[in-house]
C-alpha cells in the first residue's frame, strides 16, 4: 500500500505539479462535494492540460493582458515610496492614529547556483524564512512597532507539500495585531464594489489569515495575534487614487479552514481510486502529451464529479464534467431536481411526467408532481394557441 | 426556479428545441426601438472603448474612443453618444398628450405619446449605461474643466434610464438576455444563457443544426465574440493592446488615422455579430403577442418619461450619488409593490403564468358544479347580493374556510370568500360566496355573465392586478429625523470637485 504522498504523485505522473496560490485554494470552497475536483487539486494536476487533452479546452483564469497590467500598476503605486499611499490611507480613510511606519520590503530572496533545487523553490524557501525572521522580531517587539511588510512570503500545507502564498502587504500593527492588506484593481464607486469581486477578495485575504495564524502558532505567539480583519484596498471611483475598506472575514475563515481540514481526508476518497489510475500525459520531447484521450477520460470517469452550472466559471473540469453529464438535471440548474421531486434524469422526469413510464412505488409521489406539472403546462399551452 | 419553468427546461433538453414559459409577450417592444452594444477597456472602470448604436438596424453609428486611455477622451466619446441618444429622446418627449381620467380634478396629467426604448445586450450592459451615467451627470458645462453640454444631460438620462429598469414593470431599457429567458426556457442553465450568443443559438438555431450543437459552437469565443462590455482576452491581446500600442507610438497624425481605422474595424467585427443578435431577438419577441396589460404598463413609463423629460426642463440638476433615507425607503417600497402588481398582472393575463400559482396553492383553476347566482343575504340592514357558487378542482389548492379577498381575473371587480372546503384526495370541493361586481339592487336576478355559471372554467387567485395598493407612509423629506441622518438637501448640486473628477 503506497501513502498518500506516493499516491498523488502517481495520479499526477511525469507531469510538473501545479503551484497552487491563495485563488486556488479559496476556490477549492467552491464545489467542496466534488471527488473529482478534490482528487486532481490535491495531486497537483494541470486539469487545463488534461480538459484541452480530452477535447474541451478552456478559458477559466485566462486574464486580459491589459487588466493584468493595470492591476500591477495599481499595486506598484499603492506600495510606492515605502508605503507613502498605504500611510495615508491607513491614517485618512480609517482614522488610524499611526504616527509613521517602517516599510520592510521581503521580496529579496537568496538563490545559490549551486543549490540542487529550483531557483523558483529556493527563492520560495529564503522569503518565507525572511518573513518568519521578520514576524517573530516584530511580534515581540512590543506596542511601538508599527511597520508595514511587502511582498512577504507566507505557507500553508496543502496535498502533501507547501503551498507558497504572497499576500500585497502585512501590516503590523493595529490595535497590537497583524492585519493582511490585499490590493485590488476593481473599483469601490461611491463606497460600494461588485459583491461578487469582494467576495472572492475576502476569500483569498483569508487564506493569507489563516497562513499567517499558521505561522504565529509556529512562533509560539499564539494565532489571535492575527487580524480576521483584513483591508481591501482599490481604486476609488474611476480615478487611480485608492481607497480602503476594512472587512471581517470571520466566515470565510471558517469556511476555508473547514475545507483545507477536508482535503486532508483525500485518503478516503482515495481508497475508492483504483490504484492504477494516473492522469500522466505522457509528454514527448517537445511537451506534446501522447497519451490517448480515450484513454485519459476512463481514467477520469473512475472519479465521480458533482457537476453543477457553477464548475463552468470555477474549475477547468467543467465543460468536460458537463458534457459527462448530459441528460442528467443538473446540467440545468443548481435546483432544477429539487423543482422536479428529486429526479436526476431529464428523459426519465419528462417519461414519468408523460406518463410513459410507469412509477415504481417510491416514485410514485414524484411521478403525481411530475404529471400535475406536465398537464397544466399542456392544457395552458393548448389554450393559448 | 419553480416546478413549471423546471418541466419547461427538462422538455427543452429532452426535444431539444426551445420551450415557451409564457403563452404571451409581457415585455413591450416599440415600434422603433434603439439598441446599444457597448465593448469596454479591461481593467479600467468603465473605460468606453466603443459602442455600436442607432435605432436602424442596417446603419448601426460606430463610436470609438480615440485614445481610450485618456480622460478628456472617453468625455468626448460621451459627447458623441449624446450626439446619437439626446436627439431622439428630445424629439419623443416634445410629442405629449393628455392622461385621460375618469377621477373629478382639476390638474391634467400628461405623457409622451411615445417613450425611448434602448435595448442592450445583457445585464452588464445596464451596469453599463448606470456607471456611464455616473461618470458624467456631475460634469460642469463651464469652468477649467467644462464639457459639453449634452455630456451631463447624457449622464442623467443614462441615470434614468439605469434606475428605471431596476423596475420590473419598465420597458425602457430592456437587457435582451433577460427579455429572452422570461419568454422561453431552453435546455442550458441560467449560466449559459447569460451568454447572448449561446442563448440565441438555442432559441433560434441556424437551419439544419441542433439547438444543443448551435450553443456548443457559441461557446468559441472567437468566432463568437462576447456580447460585452468586457472583450475576449484574446481579442485584447491580438488586436486591440498592438493597436494601442501602435496608436501610442505614432509619429503623426496619418499615421494615427491609419491605426485608428485598423482599431475601428477590429471593434466592429466585435461587436456586429451582438447587433445583429439583439434585433433579431427583438424581431423574435415582436412577433409573440403582447399581453393585454403591456399596454397599461408602457402608458405608465411614458408618462414617468414625460415628467422626467420635464423635470430636467425646469430643475435639470443630476440625480444624487445615495438616495437620502426617505426616498429610499420610497423607492424601495416602490421596488416591491411594482413587482408584485407585475407580477399579479402577468398572472392575469396568462394561463402558463397562473399555472406556476396554481402549483404553488396559491390559486385554482376548476369547473363550477353548483350556482346560487341570485342568493341575497342581509348581514345587517342593508339586503345585498351573495352569489354562492361550487368549484370542483385537481389543483393542490392551499384554502381555509374564511380566506378572502379571492378573485377571478375574468371578473376582476368580484372579490370571492371561502365558505368551506372538502377534498377526497383526488378532487378538492371549494364552496365560494361572492360579492361586488353584480350591478346594483337585488331584486331579480344577477346581471347576465356577472356570475359563474355551472360548467364555466373559473381560476381564484389572491393576486391584485391592479387597483389601490398601499405604498406605506414616509415623513416627508424635511421631516427626516436625526436618527435617519436629518433633513437631505432636497437636490445634489454639483460642485467643482466633481467637475474635476479623474476618469482614469
Amino acid at each position: 500500500m503506497l501513502g498518500i504522498d506516493e499516491r498523488l504523485a502517481a495520479i499526477r505522473g511525469s507531469s510538473d505539479r501545479k503551484r497552487h496560490n491563495a485563488r486556488t485554494l479559496a476556490a477549492l470552497t467552491t464545489n467542496p462535494g466534488c471527488a473529482r475536483r478534490a482528487i486532481l487539486d490535491a495531486a497537483g494536476v494541470h486539469k487545463d492540460k488534461i480538459a484541452a487533452r480530452v477535447g474541451h479546452p478552456t478559458e477559466i483564469g485566462k486574464m486580459s493582458k491589459i487588466a493584468v497590467l493595470r492591476g500591477t500598476f495599481f499595486e506598484q503605486q499603492v506600495k510606492a515610496e515605502g508605503g507613502a499611499e498605504m500611510l495615508r490611507l491607513l491614517r485618512a480613510e480609517l482614522g488610524l492614529p499611526i504616527e509613521q511606519a517602517h516599510y520592510e520590503d521581503l521580496g529579496a530572496a537568496e538563490v545559490d547556483a549551486t543549490d540542487p533545487r529550483s531557483k523558483r523553490e529556493q527563492s520560495n524557501e529564503s522569503r518565507y524564512q525572511l518573513t518568519r525572521q521578520a514576524m517573530r522580531m516584530t511580534a515581540g517587539s512590543g506596542p511601538d512597532a508599527g511597520t508595514m511588510f511587502a511582498s512577504p512570503m507566507l505557507r500553508i500545507a496543502f496535498g502533501g507539500v507547501w503551498v507558497y502564498l504572497e499576500p500585497d502587504l502585512v501590516a503590523f500593527q493595529i490595535g497590537d495585531k497583524f492585519h493582511i492588506v490585499e490590493i485590488k484593481s476593481f473599483p469601490i464607486i461611491d463606497e460600494v464594489a461588485d459583491p461578487g469581486k469582494v467576495a472572492g477578495a475576502l476569500r483569498q485575504a483569508a487564506v493569507y489569515v489563516i497562513a499567517l495564524q499558521n505561522l504565529m502558532e509556529e512562533l509560539g505567539r499564539g494565532r489571535d495575534l492575527v487580524s480576521p480583519e483584513v483591508l481591501l484596498v482599490c481604486p476609488k471611483d474611476f480615478t487611480n487614487q485608492p481607497t480602503a475598506a476594512v472587512r471581517n472575514v470571520r466566515k470565510e475563515l471558517a469556511v476555508i479552514r473547514r475545507q483545507l481540514e477536508r482535503m486532508d481526508q483525500v485518503r478516503e476518497i482515495l481508497r475508492a481510486v483504483p490504484q492504477e489510475v494516473t492522469f500522466d500525459l505522457a509528454a514527448d520531447r517537445q511537451g506534446r502529451p501522447t497519451r490517448s484521450p480515450a484513454d485519459l477520460k476512463r481514467a477520469l470517469n473512475q472519479i465521480p464529479a458533482r457537476y453543477s452550472p457553477d464548475c463552468l466559471s470555477n474549475c477547468e473540469m467543467g465543460r468536460f464534467c458537463r458534457s459527462e453529464a448530459r441528460g442528467s438535471t443538473n446540467v440545468l440548474g443548481r435546483t432544477i431536481r429539487e423543482d422536479l421531486g428529486g429526479v436526476d434524469s431529464t428523459s426519465m422526469a419528462v417519461a414519468l411526467a408523460t406518463g410513459r413510464l410507469r412509477p415504481t412505488d417510491d416514485l410514485e409521489e414524484t411521478a403525481h408532481l411530475l404529471r400535475t406539472i406536465y398537464t397544466m403546462r399542456a392544457d395552458c399551452l393548448q389554450g393559448a394557441s | 426556479m419553480s416546478g413549471l419553468t423546471a418541466m419547461a427546461r427538462v422538455l427543452a433538453a429532452e426535444t431539444g428545441t426551445r420551450q415557451a414559459i409564457c403563452t404571451l409577450r409581457h415585455l413591450h417592444v416599440a415600434a422603433r426601438p434603439i439598441v446599444l452594444v457597448p465593448i469596454t477597456l479591461a481593467g479600467e472602470t468603465n473605460a468606453p472603448l466603443a459602442v455600436l448604436v442607432g435605432d436602424d438596424r442596417d446603419r448601426p453609428q460606430l463610436i470609438v474612443t480615440n485614445r481610450p486611455r485618456v480622460r478628456e477622451e472617453r468625455l468626448r466619446f460621451a459627447e458623441r453618444l449624446g450626439a446619437e441618444l439626446l436627439l431622439p429622446i428630445a424629439n419623443l418627449a416634445r410629442r405629449t398628450e393628455v392622461v385621460p381620467t375618469t377621477r373629478r380634478t382639476t390638474t391634467v396629467r400628461r405623457r409622451a405619446v411615445e417613450a425611448p426604448q434602448i435595448w442592450v445586450p445583457n445585464p452588464a450592459g445596464v451596469e453599463f449605461l448606470r456607471l456611464l451615467g455616473r461618470m458624467t451627470r456631475f460634469r460642469s458645462t463651464v469652468g477649467q474643466w467644462a464639457v459639453a453640454p449634452s455630456v451631463p444631460t447624457l449622464g442623467i438620462w443614462a441615470t434614468w434610464f439605469a434606475e428605471q429598469s431596476e423596475f420590473a414593470d419598465s420597458s425602457v431599457l430592456v437587457a435582451t438576455t433577460q427579455a429572452l429567458t422570461a419568454m422561453w426556457a431552453t435546455g442550458q442553465s441560467d449560466l449559459e444563457d447569460g451568454n447572448l450568443a449561446a442563448l440565441m443559438a438555442w432559441i433560434d438555431p441556424p437551419p439544419g443544426t441542433s439547438a444543443a450543437d448551435a450553443a456548443a459552437r457559441a461557446e468559441d469565443t472567437i468566432a463568437f465574440p462576447p456580447a460585452g462590455p468586457a472583450t475576449d482576452p484574446q481579442f485584447d491581446a491580438v488586436v486591440l493592446e498592438p493597436a494601442l500600442r501602435d496608436l501610442d507610438a505614432a509619429p503623426d497624425d496619418q499615421v494615427r488615422e491609419r491605426v485608428l481605422a485598423r482599431l475601428a474595424s477590429g471593434l466592429r467585427d466585435q461587436m456586429q455579430p451582438t447587433w445583429d443578435r439583439v434585433w433579431r431577438a427583438i424581431d423574435l419577441l415582436d412577433a409573440v403577442p403582447a399581453a393585454p396589460h403591456v399596454a397599461v404598463r408602457w402608458e405608465r413609463d411614458r408618462e414617468r418619461f414625460y415628467a422626467f423629460a420635464d423635470y430636467l426642463n425646469t430643475i435639470g440638476l443630476p440625480q444624487a450619488r445615495q438616495d437620502g433615507a426617505v426616498r429610499g425607503a420610497r423607492r424601495l417600497t416602490d421596488l416591491e409593490v411594482r413587482k408584485s402588481t407585475f407580477d399579479a398582472q402577468r398572472a392575469y393575463d396568462d394561463a402558463l403564468v397562473m399555472a406556476e400559482y396554481r402549483l404553488s396553492g396559491e390559486a385554482f383553476r376548476g369547473i363550477v358544479v353548483d350556482a346560487d347566482a341570485d342568493r341575497v343575504v342581509r348581514p345587517s340592514s342593508r339586503r345585498v347580493r351573495r352569489p354562492l357558487i361550487t368549484v370542483t378542482t385537481r389543483d393542490p389548492a392551499r384554502l381555509a374556510p374564511g380566506d378572502r379577498e379571492l378573485r377571478d381575473p375574468q371578473r376582476p371587480t368580484q372579490e370571492a370568500a371561502v365558505i368551506d372546503v372538502e377534498s377526497d384526495g383526488a378532487q378538492t370541493r371549494i364552496r365560494l360566496e361572492l360579492s361586488g361586481g353584480l350591478g346594483s339592487g337585488t331584486t331579480g336576478p344577477a346581471p347576465s355573465g356577472s356570475v359563474p355559471a355551472v360548467g364555466d372554467v373559473v381560476t381564484y387567485t389572491r393576486l391584485k392586478a391592479g387597483g389601490y395598493t398601499h405604498r406605506g407612509t414616509f415623513p416627508n423629506r424635511e421631516d427626516t429625523p436625526w436618527t435617519h441622518g436629518g433633513p437631505p438637501a432636497e437636490y445634489y448640486v454639483p460642485t467643482s470637485h466633481d467637475a474635476a473628477e479623474d476618469w482614469s
